[in-house]
């Protein structure tokens, strides 16, 4: 699926609900689905810095494209990271790279993006991207 | 003059907005208090009529700026049971006010002296001294505290001998809400020859203190903590350690004569307040100060009491609830925790339902390493909350709870 269609399919899912809590419920419930990541990558290299919460991102390639496993002690924080992993993950570098994020925005989530909110999510689209663009240089050597 | 909540919130004019649809319910009072219309009125007042730059000019309008700062530095004097009124350096905040104080003594410490600092410090008051003992080659060691957030007083005595030098602590702990038993703290220091530093930025809005009574040597607080605007605050000291004390920072204002080869300081408190102060906020500071006797620290204290009480053991018939920081002796400060569930996850849904709380580790992180959680949920009381609002609390953690186990 492309990016923009996963996006598109997350807008639409999310404008289900008009409430907030139902949509923090199912921000929730997205959460409890994150598949862990794996014990021993809950490394202090693998914390992404600027969260309240802690957040585990680790990032690798398989067939070409960018595959990001994650966690987080906070169980909403984990919500906003099954949704961008849906978006993001199993993407090729240069879609990463390239992609638009107001689909944030658009599902009501534009508080999590604040760049000065204490559990700024910025950091993490910043850090996704910052993977893509070194497995893109690696694949240029 | 009777208490009347009602009549109080009146004063204070973001009391009636709303946050996310709802009434707004400002549980972050640690942080920073509000404004009454008072305080508002005498900052547009000050830019609108006498705006002008202070102490060295002969023109109305600074003569007038100067009066009204210095009326106010006469004020905190008064309420802080302070001898003299050049023992108030006008500071930035506490924050300035401790960095002052540290910067001074890295003449005076040297190796193999004692700086002793308590387990339950904001960051503000551990780094400065960190880095103070790192220049002067001093060492820190630090009071512990127990399971239920207070100091361990056996072990402070231990920890006390003619090389400790120095001992910081808070007056109120901001993660906790403790009140420290200072005058003993004090009283011991001083028997084996230490200064002590109270920060009472914490204190400040719920305790007033007398600072003569109480015999301490230097006593910093902010402005901001006490319904008073933010970007000021005080260092209070003994004349006779403000004057061994050398400058922090150099500038106007703080120099007595000035030529290439020497410049000879002005004296106290000139000599601390380099540069243009907040003169708005020196003033306004004054007036908040005017505003809460007016009001009565006793009324505030026996007010907020109550509530603290009545949030207790409102939160504690939550099931799985856990309040940190639980002497008898606190100000109104809950820090809690639901079990299982990050203070994040909590913070984020009350928010939602117009709760301001604070989540994390609030600045000290010590006490979080010692209780071996990432953070907490902090709701701070003050005089201008209701039980209503606590009502309202206790219904948002209930319902987080819900959704989040």
């Amino acid at each position: 699926m492309t990016i923009t269609t996963i996006q598109e399919e997350l807008i639409d899912e999310f404008s289900l609900f008009d409430d907030w809590m139902d949509k923090y419920e199912h921000l929730i419930e997205l959460g409890k689905s994150l598949p862990l990541i794996d014990a021993s990558l809950k490394t202090e290299e693998k914390l992404i810095k600027g969260c309240q919460s802690k957040v585990w991102l680790h990032a690798e390639m398989t067939d070409g494209k960018v595959v990001f496993t994650a966690d987080s002690d906070a169980i909403i924080t984990k919500g906003i990271i099954a949704v961008l992993i849906r978006v993001f993950s199993n993407q090729l570098p240069e879609t990463i790279i390239n992609a638009d994020t107001s689909f944030i925005d658009e599902i009501g989530l534009k508080e999590h993006l604040s760049p000065t909110r204490a559990n700024g999510l910025v950091s993490m689209i910043k850090q996704m991207k910052l993977y893509a663009v070194a497995f893109q240089a690696q694949q240029k050597k | 003059m009777s208490f009347d909540v009602q009549k109080i919130r009146e004063d204070f004019p973001i009391l009636k907005r709303k946050v996310n649809g709802h009434p707004l319910v400002y549980l972050d009072n640690a942080a920073t208090s509000q404004k009454p219309q008072a305080v508002i009125d005498c900052m547009v007042d000050y830019y609108s009529n006498y705006n002008a730059n202070i102490h060295r000019w002969v023109h109305t309008l600074s003569q007038e700026a100067t009066d009204a700062y210095e009326v106010a530095r006469k004020k905190i004097q008064n309420h802080f049971g302070i001898i003299h009124p050049e023992e108030v350096i006008f500071t930035s905040g506490t924050t300035h006010a401790i960095n002052l104080v540290a910067n001074g003594f890295s003449s005076i410490l040297k190796k193999g002296d004692e700086v002793l600092v308590s387990a339950m410090e904001h960051h503000s008051n551990i780094v400065p001294w960190q880095m103070l003992c790192e220049r002067t080659d001093a060492t820190l060691k630090v009071i512990p505290m127990n399971e239920t957030g207070e100091l361990v007083m056996e072990d402070f005595e231990k920890l006390l001998s003619e090389n400790t030098k120095l001992v910081f602590l808070n007056h109120v702990s901001n993660a906790l809400g403790t009140i420290n038993p200072i005058e003993e703290i004090i009283n011991k220091a001083h028997k084996v020859g230490a200064a002590v530093l109270i920060d009472g930025a914490q204190s400040c809005a719920h305790i007033k203190p007398n600072l003569k009574a109480l015999d301490v040597d230097f006593y910093v607080t902010s402005a901001h903590k006490m319904c008073g605007p933010t970007g000021v605050g005080i260092l209070y000291g003994k004349k006779e350690w403000l004057e061994k004390l050398p400058p922090y920072q150099g500038g106007g204002e703080m120099i007595k004569e000035v030529t290439f080869e020497k410049t000879t300081y002005a004296g106290l408190p000139h000599k601390f307040e380099a540069g243009t102060p907040n003169i708005a906020g020196g003033i306004a500071f004054g007036v908040a100060i005017d505003y809460l006797n007016e009001i009565g620290f006793q009324e505030i204290a026996t007010y907020e009491d109550g509530l603290l009480s009545y949030a207790t053991s409102e939160l504690l018939k939550i099931e799985g609830l856990k309040i940190y920081g639980t002497s008898k002796n606190k100000t109104s400060v809950i820090s809690f925790n639901l079990d299982g569930i990050h203070p994040y996850d909590v913070g984020t849904i009350v928010d939602k339902l117009g709760i301001a709380v604070r989540t994390g580790h609030h600045c000290a992180q010590p006490i979080m390493d010692y209780y071996k959680i990432p953070g907490t949920v902090r709701a701070s009381f003050s005089f201008y909350n209701t039980k209503e609002e606590v009502d309202k609390l206790v219904e948002a953690v209930k319902r987080a709870k819900m959704m989040l186990s």
